[in-house]
């Protein structure tokens, strides 16, 4: 048995032990602890796994910015959480138990019954990578291969945006979201909010950037992205836009927008909806990806915000 | 040559395994918030510091061990952060006794 199996097995047993205490532990505080962890295990896991893309997307999504919205909402329920200190009854905690425990058995079959051989596109794929200009197979697959798919889930980020704004107040709509954080100006936080933005913002161009052949990609750019414009604003050095705001708004749509516009393009000029012109994949997917980043930063970061709370006037 | 990288390799790797077992450790057994910091602080800057110094040699080139000495730079910007802001907060509400 070699270091790396022996390396899996530890880590493969570290993560289950994690997921079930994460499951087990009464304290919301503790499981939401629990499910950060595990998602940065995980993400090493799709390491090992070498899908390094997953890895990066996990890593910031699952361990990051998940895990604070998860926070977010532990803080939320812990003044509830001591009042209703009676459990949910017998019956209705098996029957939970029984529908997670079939889920995960029906995911297990998928899993690990696959077809001999399991059907694959990968050979396609890679045969087909000159076609963008792009040597990331991942990023081809997002961007031209399945283009539609990546479209409508840049589509599903805005529906859930309309989702978290819809839970405001009539008093606050348009307004702000979030309560404005207050920090000493002269404090650690301000200075770290000063500091780590510049470098923060290349890291999360570059991302980008590096995206078309190495991994790497617009959600993992955005996901640092936001996390730079979250900590500036919980360092109280900027407030949050209101909701109502046009130039937001057109943020919010740039990505999709853009994808949409050419997409009808190729309708028009090209052979089918979504196909680039070859001379000008590459160009394309670049200004679709860099519109991508911006709307992805500003949506993830306006998920974390939360709901319009205050009104747009100071 | 590369006999000589491996040797650094596993002794930079082995220093910071120590460090950050030390810090678990110390993590666990510490009996108050500003202890178990300090011993975080050790795994964090000191056992990953030498973690990157062990992986220097293994590098492709420079750009590569740039971007290895800037992640543990950020980590030691994050960590000293963060155990600040949990130290003061732990100050404040008095659990840090």
């Amino acid at each position: 048995m070699s270091i790396a199996t022996v390396f899996e097995i530890a880590l493969a047993v570290v993560v289950l032990g994690l997921a079930i205490w994460t499951i087990a532990v009464p304290d919301t505080y503790s499981a939401t602890v629990g499910f950060i962890a595990y998602g940065l295990l995980v993400a090493l896991i799709w390491v090992r796994l070498d899908a390094v893309d997953v890895a990066l997307t996990e890593a910031a999504i699952g361990g990051g910015l998940g895990g604070v919205v998860l926070l977010g909402a532990a803080a939320r329920l812990r003044g509830t959480e001591a009042m209703t200190m009676e459990r949910p009854s017998l019956i209705v905690r098996l029957s939970a138990a029984a529908l997670s425990a079939s889920i995960a058995a029906a995911l297990a079959v998928a899993i690990l019954l696959p077809p001999n051989p399991a059907p694959t596109l990968a050979p396609d794929v890679v045969s087909n990578a000159g076609a963008t200009g792009m040597a990331n197979p991942v990023t081809n697959v997002l961007m031209a291969f399945r283009a539609m798919d990546t479209m409508l889930e840049k589509v599903v980020l805005l529906l859930a945006i309309v989702g978290v704004w819809s839970l405001a107040s009539d008093q606050a709509w348009g307004g702000r979201p979030g309560p404005r954080h207050q920090a000493d100006p002269n404090g650690v936080l301000a200075f770290l909010a000063r500091l780590l933005p510049p470098a923060g913002i290349v890291v999360g161009i570059y991302i980008l950037w590096t995206g078309a052949d190495h991994p790497g990609g617009a959600f993992q750019g955005g996901a640092v992205l936001a996390s730079m414009w979250l900590l500036v604003i919980m360092a109280g050095l900027v407030d949050t836009p209101p909701v109502r705001s046009r130039w937001l708004r057109l943020v919010l749509v740039a990505g999709p927008g853009l994808f949409l516009v050419v997409g009808l393009g190729g309708l028009c000029f090209g052979s089918a909806f979504l196909a680039y012109p070859a001379a000008f994949a590459k160009p394309l997917i670049l200004s679709i990806e860099a519109a991508m980043l911006l709307t992805i930063a500003t949506t993830l970061g306006l998920l974390l915000a939360g709901a319009p709370e205050r009104s747009a006037e100071r | 040559m590369s006999v000589a990288r491996d040797i650094i390799t596993v002794a930079g790797v082995s220093a910071g395994v120590f460090f950050f077992f030390a810090g678990t450790v110390g993590l666990l057994r510490f009996p108050d918030t500003l202890t178990r910091l300090h011993a975080l602080s050790k795994a964090d800057n000191l056992g990953l510091g030498f973690v990157v110094l062990g992986l220097l040699p293994q590098t492709g080139g420079l750009r590569d061990g740039l971007k290895l000495i800037s992640i543990w730079m950020f980590v030691l910007l994050a960590g000293a952060t963060v155990s600040q802001l949990i130290a003061r907060t732990a100050r404040q509400s008095g659990s840090g006794e």
